[in-house]
């Protein structure tokens, strides 16, 4: 595809991201796909911060790789970016805060030296405008029209006093205008698509699919990078009448949600490993409860504290392995913002019809990444069905009465003649505890048995509704990519690449990672003619996983640690070395 | 909570609903447990507010005290150890309109759910939270608790335990819980007026209670708190006074001071979140049908 990636660079605190998303919202706008990729790092102010947005006439699934426009607000941006930029490309800088010389650049790359501060000055003395006319110049270069930037720019500062937004509006048109004289090269070759598109990130896919599935309770603690999810939804809360809670842990967090969902709403939480990690205990107390809640568990670099700004698929053991004892789980992988939407609403689904916890695997790289999604790809059509199933007074109610599907009658607090006890502790039919007085008692031997049978059945029921395997591409192809989760988008990006070299490759896909339906995916892997397992961690600990329930050892593995997400190039090259040379 | 439920609510047929009473289920506690008192206290309680017992949702922790739900009749959740209160205010925010009452022990409240134990007062949550303080941990078989006072000799604490015990009345004041009580197992007319009020009062309500353990506490005895314990209402404290409350609180010794400590007006949590304020939202539409201006601002 013809594409044209746009990369800001500079301090934390220079608006970075903001001018980033400005670029991206233009394109998306302009009806194109955009990616768009915030690179930055632990550190408020300060530090080495990037975004790339990166649009094209085709749909870009990953930042890609290379860029052609960099706006450079400090020095050290441009080394550390240069290298990157392609032939015909151009570094916007103003030569008031450094220089750069040609030599600094490769071959066929063009420095654009624009006045910025100077158009800022001309229109305030506060130190505010400093990014705009460097805005202006790159939209120019990006072949973003002026009058689309402005209206962009006024919908950013809205809420803001006029005068900001008209300083921002006059020094962005000189930035664009001085482009428009002095750069000796126009390198975009991107046009205007269909309707406007909708950018968003991950987070804000997760909590937008919760409120479409009926969600009405969020409890959350702050931990990067899942935050997003409760920003949207606190800043929406009255809108949407959702409760959000910011708890004071994230112990407290689960067992807010599971206490809501036990008294009737559909609740949600969301963190990262280190919080999901303090929520272990209360994700057994959903299983054993058998009370609905739905987990976001966005990963970022770990053991421990790891890279809090850095992007990891390294919790799936922990997902798998979440809580003392065994009951039945879901865990969903969506691969970017369109699937987030849509496998939340799956996710509220599953819970609630097998009333048990589902988990949404995500990780940086999505929860914080740019996508754009069309309209007609997330419908807000959806009718969440009432809570309110079983009919007052009903004879003899059991909430826990064994089923052929392992799923009980659910009452809610409030509904007349239907008390029970919800425990945590093993308990039979109606909710009487066996482990109190009655464990090792022959009869009740057999019913703790039958009561761990009722519950884990529920996982032949979940691995029938979840969603199966997804094989994209030509299914005779010599090589499957096997992947889960955001790294789907480079593996895509990746495989078009590989096409264009005439080299046909496939991709096999987990929608669902638990529980697997071993005979779907063994039957997809025995098809497979050679294999090249792709995870953002150290031990392949979805191979693990695939081994374990299929036999299939998939030898050939690409996984990466680094922190940073996958780059199409690195999946290109380890690709055609499997396929060549018969891989490690 | 209480102006809602504290009516008697009637079926379509005109039957007053059941009244709460007890469950099939008989209480496993040691004869002569402190905690039948408190048991006996909230549904005497409980019963005359007439609130409907399918109205009522009682949620503790682990430990022996937090048997509680099973031997009522109303909804219970019996969940963590120390998570009581988190499950008890996501209850109490889904259905304001239900009567939320949380029980547990000292260990579970205090020590390991200590911290939501604070939040919980700072937020003003309107449920009642009653706890069963024995000065031990008895369903572990006897170790030290946050209660336990200085120099106790327990199956943990050998040669005596070398921590300064919490006063729970204290930090109850202290995290800003509006209605502050204490009662004695042993005396259950009294105990049974403090549930009551604490669930009459609109907002975070403590009634902690001594609640002998007979069994692994061999000091913190019926006997002892009854030599001891003296009541509020009597000796002229000024339940409104939150100095005085803060004095009477540290009250240790030959004198220890049952009854209401403190009881103030705030708004509630559930006054304040501006969604609660629309109705419980169990009973609230669900989902974005429609809502197509909701995406315009991805635009």
């Amino acid at each position: 595809m013809s594409e044209l990636s746009v990369r800001t660079g500079g301090q934390a605190g220079d608006g970075i991201a903001s001018v980033g998303e400005t670029i991206a919202r233009c394109f998306s706008r302009m009806g194109l796909h955009v990616f768009g990729l915030n690179a930055y790092q632990s550190v408020i102010r300060g530090g080495h911060v990037w975004y790339q947005a990166r649009t094209g006439d085709g749909r870009p699934h990953s930042q890609g790789d290379g860029l052609d426009l960099l706006y450079a607000l400090d020095k050290p941006t441009v080394e550390i970016h240069a290298a990157g930029l392609r032939r015909g490309g151009t570094v916007v800088f103003d030569p008031e805060k450094f220089s750069v010389s040609a030599s600094e650049l490769p071959a066929g790359v063009t420095a654009l030296p624009v006045p910025t501060l100077e158009f800022a000055r001309k229109h305030t003395s506060q130190s505010i405008l400093q990014n705009a006319g460097g805005i202006g110049a790159t939209a120019f270069l990006a072949g973003i029209p002026l009058d689309l930037l402005h209206q962009v720019l006024t919908d950013s500062y809205g809420r803001k006093a006029g005068d900001v937004v008209t300083w921002n509006l006059g020094a962005s048109a000189d930035g664009y205008h001085f482009a428009e004289q002095h750069a000796s090269a126009h390198v975009s070759a991107v046009r205007k698509g269909g309707a406007p598109k909708l950018l968003m990130t991950g987070n804000q896919a997760f909590a937008l699919g919760a409120a479409a599935a009926g969600c009405k309770f969020l409890a959350q603690y702050p931990m990067t990078p899942a935050s997003g999810v409760l920003h949207w939804l606190a800043a929406h809360a009255q809108s949407l009448g959702i409760v959000v809670k910011q708890a004071e842990d994230e112990i407290a967090a689960i067992n807010m949600a599971i206490g809501a969902s036990f008294a009737g709403v559909r609740s949600m939480t969301a963190t990262s490993g280190g919080g999901f990690s303090l929520m272990v205990e209360g994700v057994g107390l959903a299983g054993m409860t058998e009370t609905p809640v739905v987990i976001v568990e966005s990963q970022r670099v770990g053991p421990s504290t790891g890279l809090p700004t850095k992007t990891e698929q390294g919790d799936l053991n922990l997902m798998l392995g979440a809580g003392q004892g065994e009951f039945p789980r879901a865990i969903l992988a969506p691969t970017d913002a369109k699937d987030a939407y849509l496998a939340t609403i799956q996710a509220f689904e599953l819970a609630e019809d097998w009333q048990t916890p589902v988990l949404l695997a995500s990780d940086l790289h999505l929860s914080e990444s740019h996508y754009t999604v069309d309209r007609e790809e997330i419908s807000l059509d959806i009718e969440p069905s009432s809570l309110f199933t079983v009919q007052p007074n009903a004879h003899e109610y059991k909430r826990y009465q064994y089923t052929e599907s392992g799923v009980s009658p659910r009452a809610l607090p409030g509904q007349p003649g239907l008390q029970f006890v919800a425990g945590s502790d093993e308990h039979d039919e109606r909710g009487h505890l066996i482990s109190d007085t009655r464990s090792g008692i022959p009869r009740w031997v057999a019913e703790r048995v039958r009561m761990m049978d009722k519950r884990m059945g529920k996982l032949r029921g979940l691995a029938a509704d979840a969603a199966p395997p997804v094989l994209e591409g030509p299914a005779d192809a010599p090589l499957t990519f096997v992947a889960w989760g955001s790294t789907v988008g480079a593996i895509r990006d990746a495989m078009t690449e590989l096409a264009a070299q005439g080299k046909t490759t496939n991709l096999l896909y987990f929608p669902t990672v638990f529980p697997l339906d071993a005979t779907r995916v063994g039957s997809a892997l025995q098809r497979a003619h050679r294999t090249l397992l792709i995870e953002a961690n150290y031990t392949g600990q979805f191979g693990r996983l695939l081994r374990a329930e299929t036999g299939f050892h998939l030898a050939d593995r690409f996984l990466k640690y680094d922190g940073e997400p996958f780059y199409p190039h690195e999946i290109v090259a380890r690709g055609l070395e499997v396929m060549h040379h018969g891989g490690q | 909570m209480a102006d809602s439920s504290a009516r008697a609510v009637t079926t379509p047929t005109g039957s007053p609903l059941p009244l709460i009473g007890k469950s099939d289920t008989k209480p496993t506690w040691c004869p002569g447990c402190g905690d039948f008192g408190v048991v006996a206290a909230i549904e005497m309680a409980v019963k005359r507010l007439q609130i409907p017992s399918h109205n009522v949702v009682i949620v503790s922790g682990i430990g022996c005290s937090s048997n509680l739900p099973h031997f009522l009749s109303s909804y219970g959740f019996h969940g963590l150890h120390g998570r009581s209160i988190p499950v008890a205010e996501g209850v109490r925010w889904a259905n304001h309109g239900l009567t939320v009452i949380g029980t547990g022990g000292d260990g579970d409240g205090f020590g390991i759910g200590a911290g939501h134990f604070v939040h919980a007062m700072r937020r003003n949550v309107d449920l009642t939270y009653v706890t069963m303080d024995n000065q031990i941990y008895g369903l572990t078989t006897g170790q030290a608790s946050p209660t336990s006072a200085m120099g106790q000799k327990t199956k943990s604490t050998p040669t005596g335990v070398i921590e300064h015990p919490i006063e729970p009345i204290s930090l109850a004041l202290a995290s800003g819980a509006t209605y502050v009580a204490r009662g004695f197992s042993g005396d259950v007319k009294q105990l049974t007026d403090l549930v009551a009020a604490g669930i009459q009062h609109r907002g975070f309500s403590f009634v902690d209670v001594y609640s002998p353990c007979v069994t692994y506490n061999k000091i913190n005895t019926f006997d002892f708190f009854r030599q001891r314990v003296y009541k509020l209402e009597s000796a002229g404290h000024d339940p409104t006074n939150l100095g005085a409350a803060f004095e009477r609180s540290l009250e240790w010794g030959d004198k220890i001071p049952i009854g209401l400590f403190y009881k103030t007006d705030r708004p509630t949590y559930e006054d304040l979140d501006e969604v609660l304020a629309a109705g419980p939202l169990v009973l609230q539409p669900a989902g974005m049908k429609g809502r197509t201006d909701v995406l315009d601002e991805f635009v």
